[in-house]
């Protein structure tokens, strides 16, 4: 594998994270708590579209092959998807979600603070953009995981549930390959073995203030640095691609 | 004490002076003596084109996870937001009225509060999303434009911010169109087909005929409306059918014609046994739409309730926080 | 019963650059401070209009009535020795 080959295979990772999640947030609209909080989503699906957008763009230029970014959103199958598992998973309730933004915003906030510093100029870049919108989604997360775990009895049983069922999806977000390995190398990646103890410390501290309880680790789910998703990924993508595989020759 | 006789005459008094300082242009704060008849016709109308901006929320979010590119689900998803948004405008500024915006969505829920007709329409393909952009955002610019001038204060504030965030809805809905009908066969027929299913609920959007308005002599006497249906509609249809012969597609109706004499289209008559079923309760997707709604808001309680309770153990802390 | 509400309404006052006045935009509903700051800016800044915001509970807000009007602002109607123009400067002085 060249460095351009594994530098591809990198910010596609980040891009599928960044479409996948912003599909799932795009699925609230209209179907929020109450309005403010479908403004408050719909703001992060509208960051992470932005953010997708960037990273395909960048990843299509990298591969050399003329792919835009839509047409890496929309012409690819199940198999070619490198988005972590934990994205993917329905929305559920409220909590479910909560949860999973939880967890997302405190790894992403830690990996991109790191990302600012690589070599690479363009993921550089983007990250300085991304930090600011991840701040903001992780206050927010934080706010609401805080508000439901020490909120009513249901309100804590549904986030504590969500906490436990999200688990197992945690540990593939620190999963390394040899694409890591070579990048990090370069000074371009991150190594994911140094933010895993202050994510868990973080997620810690909010679940101490929630009055919820952090999992034991037991089984993690990974398979996405392969391209091995959940059913739910394949669901996901056929809505998703419905017009531009019905219709190829179109342009919207 | 005031006698029967003593406070109908003040109250007589106060409606001169508050007709009169309508009449000289001016607007109404909240905290100004209004007559119950003005504030109850704000309520209604305000409290429905809030629910209008919200149920509208339906119909284009149909469509947002199968929006056709990334470019397309952006856009889709910022107006969609701002409609949200807009919608929240129009709560906050009907709360100045006494009503609470619980008190608004449990008259939506009971159906004693409405929304606008048009999203009773189903959104079938990608190219209804262009119409709605086009067509139903259109038309309603049309009216908010007129209601920037409306005579009660927060409600023309928030028409104010509501017409300069809207400006580029149309042109969004105007693109999908103009992009479909320069592609394939089948986005042309797609784009038509839409055109047809839209174009006349979206004339309908401006209700009655002047003759058959039922509220309009009060709303005009205390300047709420500025212009009447038939007025705005005509300014809708004379602006369209530009814009529709400049990408190509047909305007569904047989009658539309240029009056030279009076300088603007005269067109067919408006199938008004439908507009009333669909009022009525009887359209595609009444209920959908407000079944929707409260399961939605049903699903949420126990999200609101969580913060009520959350507030209510860490008020003291919640304080000390600065 | 139901403790179900729509939260508790706050005013929301964004100043649009630094340095200008803070001016009323309206209302949301939150439960707590930091969600009506959230709420405020999603609401209110989505085109990036702000720099900073201000939330106030609603019920906070002290109001003025409209029945006071000539008691509280006639009075000051007619200090016009409150306005620069009241005085007559002597000519050619400048900068005053």
């Amino acid at each position: 594998m060249t460095k351009q080959e594994a530098l591809f295979k990198y910010t596609l990772r980040l891009g599928d994270n960044a479409l996948i999640l912003s599909q799932r947030l795009s699925e609230w609209c209209s179907n929020a708590p109450f309005i403010e909080e479908d403004l408050a989503l719909t703001n992060f699906a509208l960051d992470m579209i932005g953010r997708s957008q960037a990273l395909l763009k960048y990843a299509g230029e990298l591969e050399g092959l003329n792919r835009t970014e839509d047409m890496l959103a929309y012409r690819r199958s199940e198999r070619q998807y490198y988005n972590n598992l934990l994205v993917e998973q329905p929305n559920g309730d409220f909590a479910v979600t909560m949860v999973r933004q939880l967890f997302i915003s405190v790894f992403e906030k830690y990996y991109y603070t790191e990302m600012q510093k690589s070599s690479d100029e363009m993921l550089a870049a983007i990250a300085a953009k991304t930090l600011k919108e991840v701040k903001y989604h992780l206050a927010h997360a934080e706010d609401w995981v805080i508000r439901l775990g020490d909120g009513t009895g249901e309100s804590h049983y549904r986030t504590q549930k969500a906490i436990d069922d999200l688990w197992m999806f945690s540990g593939e977000l620190f999963e390394m390959d040899e694409v890591d390995s070579k990048l990090i190398a370069e000074g371009i990646a991150i190594d994911l073995d140094k933010i895993r103890p202050l994510w868990k410390a973080y997620i810690a501290n909010v679940f101490n203030n929630g009055a919820l309880q952090i999992p034991q680790d037991g089984y993690m789910q990974t398979g996405s640095r392969q391209g091995i998703h959940t059913e739910y990924l394949g669901h996901l993508l056929s809505e998703m691609q419905y017009l531009q595989r019905a219709y190829p020759d179109a342009q919207w | 004490m005031d006698s029967i006789q003593d406070k109908l005459s003040k109250d007589e008094a106060l409606l001169a002076k508050f007709e009169e300082k309508v009449q000289a242009g001016e607007s109404v704060e909240p905290r100004d003596w209004m007559p119950e008849a003005y504030r109850k016709h704000l309520v209604r109308q305000m409290s429905q084109h809030a629910h209008s901006e919200v149920i509208g929320m339906q119909p284009e979010g149909n469509w947002v996870t199968r929006a056709p590119s990334l470019r397309a689900k952006q856009i889709l998803l910022a107006k969609i937001q701002d409609e949200g948004g807009h919608g929240l405008y129009l709560y906050s500024a009907a709360e100045t009225l006494g009503i609470s915006r619980k008190e608004m969505i449990e008259q939506l829920h009971t159906g004693k509060a409405k929304y606008s007709n048009i999203f009773n329409y189903p959104s079938l393909t990608w190219a209804d999303i262009g119409a709605i952009g086009w067509l139903v955002d259109g038309a309603a610019i049309v009216n908010q434009v007129s209601l920037q001038r409306t005579s009660y204060a927060p409600y023309s504030r928030a028409m104010v911010r509501i017409c300069k965030e809207e400006s580029f809805h149309q042109r969004q809905g105007y693109e999908i169109m103009a992009q479909m009908m320069k592609g394939t066969a089948e986005q042309r027929e797609m784009a038509q087909d839409a055109m047809n299913r839209w174009w006349w609920p979206s004339l309908m959007m401006f209700g009655p005929h002047d003759t058959d308005s039922p509220h309009s002599a009060d709303a005009f006497r205390w300047k709420i409306k500025r212009h009447t249906n038939d007025e705005l509609r005509q300014k809708f249809i004379d602006k369209t059918v530009q814009q529709a012969e400049v990408i190509g597609l047909t305007v569904p109706d047989p009658d539309l014609k240029w009056n030279e004499q009076k300088g603007c289209y005269d067109y067919g008559e408006i199938n008004w046994d439908e507009f009333n079923r669909v009022i009525r309760g009887d359209g595609p997707c009444n209920k959908q739409r407000l079944e929707h709604h409260i399961r939605v808001h049903t699903e949420g309680a126990w999200v609101r309730e969580a913060a009520e309770a959350y507030k209510n153990k860490n008020e003291q802390q919640s304080i000390n926080l600065n | 019963m139901s403790t179900d509400t729509q939260l508790d309404s706050w005013e929301v006052f964004m100043q649009a650059r630094t340095g200008a006045n803070f001016i009323h935009q309206g209302s949301i509903h939150a439960s707590d401070k930091k969600m009506a700051l959230q709420n405020a800016r999603d609401t209110y800044s989505r085109r990036g209009e702000g720099t900073s915001i201000w939330v106030v509970p609603t019920s906070e807000i002290v109001a003025s009535s409209p029945e006071d009007v000539d008691m509280l602002f006639d009075p000051s109607n007619d200090k016009i020795y409150r306005m620069p123009t009241f005085y007559t400067m002597p000519e050619g002085a400048k900068n005053i």
